[in-house]
């Protein structure tokens, strides 16, 4: 079986204006949803309550939200997750009231209006430990973005760690952006996802910058698009094997993984999707654009290459 | 140079290279099979008091007590939490406990249910142990208390007022009030020369304050506040007070494992696993005092209708530490939460052990009252456990005690004034405390949570072994091998770590799976092209290998980088994903790269003229179209020179 049979490099380079325009939209539809809808913040990052109830039968939402509006807690907004017998109440911050008192006197009302009712999960988050959580992941995928920028830099150029962040980062944005767009909740684990996705894009890039480096080499005569071409052309067998090997883990999480890993699972989806495009298609153009030469590359290049192939030769 | 080493590569690995493999698997079974063995249920004994230790001479006491009541029992391990014994059976679990807890009474110790993993004991001794749960896997109650640090200083600011005042009355400094100020204290003074002296006296006797002047004419202020190294003190010892308060009343719920830790400077974290009552366990860890002080009644024959059986009313019999009967009258005079702190030291002129309490202001304003109306009389002090009360101490009042500075001796040894020291600070906190987070599980949704993770592990990594065994054919066998030992691997080093695994962590470990195989498919698609390109099938493994590695390393360095700021900034689940993602992109590098090439040689190796290797299908495009359109590899090169 092979799946890929080029006979010719694809000229991917005489596009990159095309693609770049794509990805800009894309990118500016992404930043106006965010901007538009904001993204639907989980209790991780907003504080509050979140109850996870069950019951023998099917759970009567109605019910669950006449007992609830008895105690006049605001805006509150239960719906089902998962199976029909279990449903999921969402209860806003309230002063004075600890999530103690909050969740024992909701509890207590749905008790009384249905004994079957058990409490399967109680998370409750102050707003100050939320709005640390979400200040320290912004700050985690700060740190992921300079870390990847410095560690290319040091092993490529400067040209290839901005152009690769930039793609990567462009993935980040337009992940978010679905999750605002569809008002997904935006919890912890999905955090998670987001910045595995950055770290495993720019994996990516390291893949195709590490072909152009070495077509720049072999390919004395060749011009800058022709050798990113054949770049791309040569590992898009690789790209696409490798992300469908990832997308197979990840839909099985989408399958059996249920409510709890749903997000997660459709977060990495995404990422894995833009992935492929984004590697090929907007940081190359972008190495394009901001001047790359062989001279950049090949000099330095070679007496490390030297090295490294002494060492690692078995 | 290189084109010598490519002509000698024969792709086999000397002998110390299979060895390494070897033994990094079978590690990493031995270190993976106490995950799969059940577990089996078991009675845990542990300790409610800090004075009280666990040791074998209670297990053979444990042991007699089972053996008495005709119950068997398995193997025991003791522990600094406490002694376990595996049961036979949830009968004998039950029964024993209720036996044992009979037997040893709850005063001292919890009797709790507890499941254990039937590891043989040679593997435990190796500390080849199942991989621990977290809550949202096992059930149970989760919280974190923010210490209130300013809270902290207030009360310590109000110790000093009460110090303050003693020490203007002991040297005789006139002044116009001594008050409280948010965490400072401000003393007023008539005139400059009293606040001189004042000072200098201040500056001798607590060099920890820092002294400000403030105020004119008639009104002139010091204004003493806690350097700030004190003050760091001061809320360190808080949260530590705050962290042993919580261990007391923990212990109270006789919790199998509880987790009560420090989380940053200012935040403890409390995890109860298996605990369904999330309210009960909110009510234990949130309530304020544990300690009372009452008087004893000490009217003549009370004593003795009260052991008869007829306590007076609004009184209670309880029995102090050593046996003896008080009586003690229901009216508390004060609670724990009014004790700042309690120290053991000496009496200055006979030296002997004495318990020196400190009040906070309004503590010590009834204490004064409540002393100078009673000098003579007894005073108990008394810890409630378990809702029971204990006397710990019953001193005779000798005289009226103002400041809040209270001082109890007598008949007492050093060790003993430890241990009521121990008691009276453990009822109290030392600074309020809210609980800011809290995750309950309960433990059918836990079960559920194991279940899905494990099969979305499963079930992705079958179909993607299955699709690269039929795309790469036998170097696709090789690439699932290497990912079953990267399974493995990462298992047996998270257990052997005992590290603990949420669901997130499961999610790491497929998506771990799903990305290492990418090392894989480097390789194998390396070698693919240079297949392509005519090269000899020993020369396309070999700088398949070799090309392939410097990407490999490279793009997992970036993962890497990210899951790093994840464990970094991330929090308790989070965390969990990061470390399994972190370990996972290690053991991809070994088993992706150094196992599967030791497969390879094992396979093809010995092999002096190799033909074909099975990687599926290399499609070849025509020569001319081929040398026209792309990049030759290095290989390829090294063929075409060898044609001509």
């Amino acid at each position: 079986m092979e799946f890929f049979r080029f006979t010719h490099d694809i000229p991917f380079m005489r596009h990159a204006l095309k693609f770049n325009i794509i990805s800009l939209i894309t990118f500016l539809l992404a930043i106006f949803f965010l901007w538009h809808k904001g993204l639907n913040l989980g209790v991780d990052f907003k504080g509050g309550t979140v109850m996870e109830i069950g019951y023998n039968s099917a759970a009567n939402l109605e019910r669950v939200r006449t007992a609830i509006d008895t105690l006049h807690l605001g805006e509150y907004t239960v719906q089902s997750f998962g199976t029909a017998d279990t449903a999921l109440i969402r209860l806003p911050l309230k002063e004075g009231v600890s999530s103690a008192q909050l969740s024992e006197q909701v509890m207590g009302v749905l008790k009384a209006d249905n004994a079957d009712v058990v409490q399967r999960r109680v998370e409750f988050v102050g707003p100050q430990v939320g709005k640390e959580l979400y200040q320290s992941g912004a700050l985690a995928l700060l740190l992921v973005a300079i870390g990847v920028i410095i560690y290319l830099a040091a092993r490529f150029e400067w040209r290839f760690a901005v152009s690769a962040i930039t793609a990567n980062l462009h993935d980040i944005v337009i992940i978010l952006g679905f999750f605002a767009f569809f008002q997904w909740e935006f919890s912890l684990p999905v955090l998670a996802a987001v910045l595995a996705v950055l770290g495993y894009s720019v994996n990516e890039s390291v893949v195709i910058a590490d072909r152009i480096r070495e077509n720049f080499r072999k390919m004395r005569k060749a011009s800058v698009p022709h050798v990113i071409d054949s770049a791309i052309t040569s590992t898009i067998s690789r790209t696409v094997i490798t992300h469908l090997s990832t997308q197979l883990m990840v839909l099985s999480m989408l399958i059996f993984g249920g409510e709890a890993l749903h997000y997660f699972a459709l977060a990495l989806t995404i990422g894995i999707l833009f992935g492929i495009y984004s590697s090929g298609l907007v940081m190359a153009p972008l190495v394009m654009w901001l001047g790359v030469s062989r001279e950049n590359l090949v000099k330095p290049e070679r007496k490390k290459e030297g090295l490294e192939a002494e060492k690692i030769m078995p | 140079m290189r084109w010598k080493k490519r002509a000698s590569i024969m792709n086999r690995y000397p002998l110390w290279k299979y060895l390494i493999i070897i033994v990094a698997v079978a590690l990493g079974a031995l270190y993976t099979v106490p995950n799969f063995f059940p577990e089996v249920p078991a009675i845990q004994i542990s300790s409610i008091k800090a004075t009280i230790k666990v040791d074998n001479a209670l297990l053979t006491r444990v042991q007699g007590i089972l053996k008495n009541a005709n119950i068997e029992y398995g193997d025991s391990v003791v522990d600094s939490v406490g002694i376990k014994i595996k049961m036979p059976n949830n009968d004998a679990q039950m029964h024993g406990r209720d036996v044992l807890q009979a037997a040893l009474g709850d005063d001292d110790y919890t009797v709790a249910l507890n499941m254990l993993s039937s590891t043989p004991a040679w593997m435990e001794h190796i500390n080849a142990k199942p991989m621990a749960l977290g809550l949202d896997l096992r059930g149970g109650v989760h919280f974190l208390l923010q210490v209130d640090m300013k809270g902290a200083l207030d009360k310590a600011a109000d110790r000093y007022s009460t110090d303050l005042r003693t020490l203007m009355r002991d040297k005789k400094i006139q002044n116009r009030g001594i008050l409280r100020e948010g965490s400072s204290v401000v003393l007023r003074f008539r005139d400059a020369a009293a606040r001189d002296t004042a000072r200098d006296q201040i500056g001798r006797s607590n060099p920890e304050l820092q002294l400000t002047p403030r105020g004119e004419g008639d009104d002139l202020q010091l204004v003493a506040s806690l350097n700030p190294s004190k003050q760091k003190e001061i809320q360190d010892n808080a949260v530590t007070q705050n962290m042993a308060t919580l261990r007391n009343r923990v212990n109270e719920l006789g919790v199998a494992e509880p987790i009560v830790q420090q989380a940053g400077a200012d935040r403890i974290v409390v995890q109860l696993p298996g605990v369904q009552d999330a309210a009960a366990a909110r009510r234990v860890i949130g309530r304020t005092a544990t300690l009372e002080i009452r008087m004893v009644n000490e009217e003549p024959g009370v004593l003795e209708t009260a052991l008869r059986g007829q306590v007076p009313f609004d009184n209670d019999l309880f029995r102090d530490r050593d046996g003896r009967p008080v009586v003690v009258k229901r009216q508390v005079v004060l609670t724990g939460d009014r004790i700042n702190d309690a120290q053991p030291g000496f009496t200055q002129d006979t030296s002997q052990p004495t318990v020196n309490v400190n009040l906070d202001s309004v503590g010590a304003r009834i204490f004064r009252d409540v002393t100078r109306e009673n000098v003579g009389k007894r005073m108990a002090v008394m810890l409630i456990e378990r809702n029971k009360a204990e006397v710990i101490t019953a001193p005779v009042i000798r005289e009226e005690i103002g400041g809040g500075r209270v001082q109890i001796s007598g008949a007492m040894t050093t060790r003993e004034a430890n241990e009521v020291a121990l008691l009276m600070r453990a009822g109290a906190l030392a600074a309020p405390m809210e609980i800011v987070e809290e995750r309950t599980v309960g433990p059918s949704l836990g079960e559920e949570h194991i279940k899905r993770g494990f099969h979305s592990v499963l079930g992705g990594f079958i179909v993607l072994a299955l699709f690269i065994c039929s795309y790469y054919m036998v170097m696709g066998l090789v690439s699932a091998t290497a990912l079953t030992v990267n399974l493995v691997l990462l298992i047996a080093l998270l257990s052997a770590l005992q590290a603990t695994l949420t669901l997130p962590g499961i999610a790491a470990i497929a998506l771990t799976l799903g990305i290492s195989i990418d090392a894989n498919v480097l390789i194998n698609e390396r070698i693919r092209e240079e297949l392509r390109w005519g090269a000899s099938p020993h020369t396309a493994i070999a700088s398949g290998y070799e090309r392939a590695w410097s990407t490999i390393l490279d793009s997992n360095v970036t993962n890497l980088i990210a899951g790093i700021a994840l464990f970094m900034l991330g929090s308790g689940p989070v965390r969990g994903f990061a470390v399994v993602h972190c370990l996972g992109i290690m053991t991809s590098m070994f088993s992706a790269v150094f196992v599967s090439r030791g497969l390879v040689s094992v396979i093809y190796g010995h092999r002096k003229r190799l033909e074909k290797i099975s990687i599926g299908q290399v499609w070849k495009p025509p020569v001319e179209t081929l040398a026209a359109n792309f990049a030759a590899p290095d290989g390829a090169r090294t063929h075409k020179a060898e044609a001509k």
